[in-house]
């Protein structure tokens, strides 16, 4: 889009005289609906995480019987209601709190998760920003977000922030390893690290039916396809793996001094970080925007619908984890990742590599 | 301008930091503090400070007639009353030398034993929700509902009853209970199973409560638990069999012990599978009282207007779900008891706490703290 924009502006003669301002203004206009995305996002993923949560427990979740101060039929304004509330809540910092990494630290946060998105290619042409290194660039505006996380949990001089920052550190730290090491197979199988070229690698049929999908391909990228996604939820720290934030014991974790609209950012930013984990995954593994029956239903729009349903699915199973599964120990979160998904990523890569010489 | 941050020292070493759990926190269960040594995340030692919901039950009742007590008993073990009713109007009957009628008999085990499970169910999800499972408290939240609503239409009260007095009930069964209480038990028995599916066997569930705060038996003993605590740890002990009181002579059922199934005998998960297999255990009782159960008959012994026991003292204990519940009484001859003393299992249960959580990590003392099932009203008092 940032290109696209560019080329329009070219053409604009009182643009085309200064090219600074036509970068901030292209880079704004292709900012600006990734923003709105991200809100949007978050808006409905809260919504279907209640709704959801709710089937799961036998209860019905936010109901309303009408307007007024009834959240909307079926509860539909609840998260509506809870902006409203987040933002007219009173903004408090902690005396002994440090002032400025405190007020900072949301936004680093915030800051990685947007960034990441600027590369998320929605359909073919639908990206704000292109890059040849689309994947590499997200997975390392991933690993900045950490450091949001460690600032909010020293800046708030609080003993649960504190563990809650340094068990997010350790855990994400550790989770990137075997989530990068798991996509190293489909970067072999696709020679490329741009999305397009990745997405385009995995069109046409495989085993004459199904869709020449990456987690069809071999059993090695199916293991892979699982790790990743694992360790992706765990880097985005939900159930099973939220003890960052675990409730019951560490009270909110590293946003436990936080509250209103600065918490509402790290709020944003854990679904938009959801999306990103899906929708890598759904990318490299699962097609991105193509069509699950190859040859049909196929163009831009159908794209995005694909994509997006993709990545529903799989934030769906995120939820599903959520509301299912108990939690980890810090000890058995780390056994879990350095003595198995690591050795097992090791051997989906080899594993690729020798399915791609040998057997195929 | 500086702020002073207030630490109480006593005796940390080089890398120890003292962190305070509660009262307010969202997995103390009531209002208890616990300060931890910790060493990283691994607990050197730990304290617990009790008191927050102190209410002076036992002054209260130095000053209240026998009968006004009863209310206070429902306020110690708020989540099982009707036991705690049901533990004193036995002390008192003890120290009178009454009897109670037959049909009272049972009625008074079926409503004890209900809310054993009503009890055991929310120690179940509690501890699911300490150890991060938030599915199970729901699930466990739901059938609890059913048996409050039953209470509900007993007496008209859905957590503090008042139900069991000395001498009888308050009143008798309304009518239809009986059917509608037969009804939850049909609908019960195979939610069992569901949250064995959903947590007993879960796999992570496993892993952070078998071998977790294992209690020995010795230690069980010397740290006087009880309850399910103690059998979690393989001790036979229940007082409905080794020391029945009221009718539980007549019932048949079976007394769950822990067998480290999932790994040492006395783990959190045992003390939990104990708990599971005691609600198996209640609907056999309540099913063999409600068949027996007299359908005519008064619902209350012929007692004097004003109880009046003959000067002396008696200790009587009870099987509280959470395990071995004692009053002591002592009369003086008037309308009033010179002293009441409560034995709570909770606190006893909570006193081995820091013998066996010494050396785990934070997340394993909230996980052995829900599994050692507490509830602070009746540490307090």
């Amino acid at each position: 889009m940032v290109d696209y924009f560019l080329e329009t502006f070219s053409e604009i003669t009182w643009l085309a005289s200064s090219p600074n301002l036509s970068f901030v203004l292209a880079v704004t206009l292709a900012g600006l609906p990734i923003f709105l995305f991200m809100a949007l996002n978050a808006l409905i993923a809260v919504y279907a995480e209640r709704k959801i949560s709710a089937f799961m427990q036998d209860r019905l979740g936010p109901m309303g019987q009408g307007v007024g101060l009834h959240a909307g039929k079926w509860g539909i304004l609840q998260t509506v209601a809870d902006a409203v509330k987040l933002i007219t809540k009173e903004d408090i910092i902690p005396a002994t709190a440090d002032r400025k990494l405190f007020i900072i630290a949301p936004f680093i946060l915030f800051t990685a998760s947007f960034t990441a998105f600027a590369a998320f290619p929605f359909n073919e042409y639908l990206v704000a920003a292109d890059f040849n290194i689309g994947l590499f660039y997200i997975l390392a505006m991933g690993s900045v977000g950490v450091i949001g996380i460690i600032l909010a949990g020293y800046s708030s001089n609080n003993k649960w922030s504190l563990y809650g920052a340094m068990r997010s550190a350790a855990q994400i730290v550790s989770y990137e390893i075997p989530a990068g090491l798991s996509l190293l197979s489909v970067i072999m199988l696709s020679g490329s690290l741009a999305f397009r070229d990745i997405v385009a690698a995995q069109t046409g049929t495989t085993l004459a039916i199904l869709p020449n999908w990456f987690i069809l391909d071999n059993p090695f990228t199916f293991i892979a396809f699982w790790i990743f996604f694992v360790a992706g939820v765990a880097e985005v720290n939900r159930t099973p793996f939220d003890l960052p934030e675990a409730e019951s014991e560490l009270v909110a974790g590293w946003m436990t001094e936080y509250s209103g609209m600065r918490w509402s950012f790290f709020f944003l930013a854990e679904y938009a970080n959801m999306f990103i984990v899906a929708g890598v995954a759904s990318l490299l593994f699962l097609g991105g925007w193509l069509s699950p029956i190859p040859g049909y239903l196929e163009g831009n729009l159908w794209g995005i619908f694909w994509f997006i349903s993709k990545v529903s699915f799989l934030i769906f199973v995120m939820m599903w984890f959520r509301w299912t599964f108990p939690r980890l120990r810090t000890d058995q979160l780390m056994r879990l990742c350095w003595k198995f998904f690591l050795p097992a990523s090791f051997v989906t890569i080899i594993g690729v590599g020798i399915w791609d010489l040998f057997v195929r | 301008m500086g702020v002073v941050i207030e630490q109480e020292l006593g005796t940390v070493h080089g890398d120890e930091m003292i962190l305070n759990i509660g009262p307010q926190h969202p997995s103390t269960h009531g209002v208890l503090r616990l300060k931890v040594h910790t060493d990283g995340e691994i607990i050197t030692q730990i304290t617990p400070y009790i008191g927050y919901l102190h209410r002076c039950f036992e002054k209260h009742c130095e000053n209240l007639t026998y009968e006004q007590s009863i209310p206070y008993t429902d306020r110690c073990d708020y989540i099982g009353s009707m036991n705690n009713n049901f533990g004193y109007a036995v002390a008192v009957e003890q120290l009178m030398e009454t009897k109670v009628p037959e049909k009272v008999e049972y009625m008074r085990v079926i409503v004890a034993e209900m809310n054993r499970i009503a009890s055991h169910l929310l120690a179940l999800g509690t501890f699911g929700l300490d150890v991060g499972a938030f599915t199970p408290f729901l699930y466990c939240f739901r059938d609890r509902e059913r048996i409050l609503d039953l209470f509900e239409m007993l007496c008209g009260a859905r957590l503090l009853y008042n139900y069991i007095w000395i001498g009888g009930v308050s009143h008798d069964f309304p009518v239809g209970w009986v059917e509608k209480t037969y009804e939850f038990l049909d609908y019960f028995e195979p939610k069992i199973n569901e949250y064995n599916d959903l947590l007993t066997y879960n796999k992570i569930f496993i892993e952070r409560s078998a071998d977790v705060g294992v209690i020995p038996a010795d230690v069980a003993i010397s740290y006087g638990v009880t309850g399910p605590n103690l059998r979690g740890s393989g001790v036979r002990w229940d007082l409905r069999k080794d020391d029945p009181y009221g009718i539980y002579d007549r019932f048949e059922f079976d007394i769950p012990i822990g067998t480290g199934a999932m790994g040492s005998v006395g783990d959190c998960w045992d003390r939990y599978y104990v708990r599971v297999r005691e609600l198996e255990e209640c609907v056999k009782i309540i099913r063999q009282a409600l068949d027996a159960l007299p359908r005519d008959g008064d619902v209350h012994a012929a007692l004097p207007k004003k109880i009046r026991p003959k000067a002396g003292h008696v200790y009587s204990r009870t099987e509280s779900p959470r395990g071995d519940l004692g009053y002591y009484i002592a009369s003086d001859g008037s309308d009033i008891p010179s002293r009441i003393k409560m034995r709570s299992p909770a606190f006893t249960a909570l006193s081995c706490l820091n013998e066996i959580s010494r050396g785990w990590m934070i997340s394993d003392v909230i996980a052995i703290l829900g599994s050692l099932d507490i509830v602070l009203g009746e540490i307090d008092r």
